[in-house]
């Protein structure tokens, strides 16, 4: 299994991803200027201000020459994570539904927050069960999750636990997946809760979970996954 | 020619600098101020106003979250 992590000017998270899915598999750093995916199986659009958050979050790295293949990759089936600033940048390239709007404090928030899982069928929950609450830290001013009309709640694989939403989302969603269900993106850092020393190991389940389902069935001509 | 795009939070959606705003001015002895939205403007510099509206579309302005104006 070999991950991809994108490098934005303005990222920030990119190596702590790297880091945390070199732990399940082999994980290599993609310029934000190269047409070349190498070859991964997997692509992480991780945290960070891109671009500087210049006009609104995600809105200029969403046209960075990377995202044209990563958008062809995610279209034929391959697995797309996108973490925090990563989760912006999908929702504005399209590839996930929804926008991220100003947290209703207007503060920046950093703390532990529970993860609730609502969706374990995910190639990004796999290695969990349905219910099971992750620790996982939150570190932004822009995570208020606003759902498109019409939005389908199935939709919705992680939710803050209750009491906990730290932003505003709507419904507490803190991860949505794409229809076809390979592309997924959330506002917590799992890359950051990968060591039981810095706090919690919960977030390495998702980068597990992506490594378990490799290889991933639609990325060979397949439909969505089962 | 110069033209002027005004981007507002789309009514509905919750506004939160816009209340913050709002409630600051009272404080300020400045009362009487209701339905405050905070946005961005962006001034430019265009040679064909007619592709003003693709531009918003595509990036000045996320039509999901946001309304805009085009003052040319």
């Amino acid at each position: 299994m070999k991950f991809g992590v994108i490098r934005f000017p303005g990222s920030c998270d990119e190596v702590d991803a790297q880091l945390a899915a070199a732990r399940v598999g082999e994980a290599v750093l993609l310029w934000h200027a190269d047409l070349d995916l190498q070859g991964v199986d997997a692509v992480i659009v991780p945290g960070g201000f891109s671009y500087g958050d210049y006009l609104r979050v995600g809105a200029i790295a969403r046209f960075a020459p990377i995202m044209g293949p990563v958008t062809e990759f995610a279209r034929e089936g391959g697995l797309v994570l996108g973490i925090c600033n990563g989760f912006q940048v999908l929702c504005e390239a399209g590839l996930l539904p929804g926008a991220l709007l100003p947290n209703v404090g207007l503060r920046f928030v950093c703390r532990q927050v529970g993860v609730e899982v609502l969706d374990a069928e995910t190639p990004f929950t796999r290695a969990c069960a349905a219910g099971d609450v992750l620790s996982i830290p939150v570190k932004h001013t822009t995570g208020r999750y606003h759902p498109p009309p019409g939005f389908d709640p199935a939709l919705a694989v992680l939710r803050y636990a209750p009491g906990e939403n730290p932003n505003g989302s709507e419904h507490d969603i803190a991860g949505v997946r794409n229809e076809e269900g390979n592309v997924l993106g959330l506002m917590p850092h799992p890359e950051h809760a990968v060591d039981e020393r810095t706090g919690s190991a919960d977030g390495l389940a998702l980068f597990a979970s992506m490594a378990l389902t490799y290889p991933y069935p639609s990325a060979v001509g397949g439909h969505g996954y089962a | 020619m110069r033209a002027r795009v005004l981007i507002r939070p789309k009514a509905g959606i919750l506004d939160p600098q816009g209340i913050a705003v709002e409630r600051a001015l009272p404080a300020l002895g400045f009362e009487g101020v209701a339905n405050v939205h905070v946005g961005r403007l962006v001034e430019l510099d265009v040679e064909d106003p007619s592709q003003l509206d693709a531009m918003c579309r595509r990036l000045l302005a996320n039509p999901l979250i946001e309304d805009y104006e085009i003052q040319a």
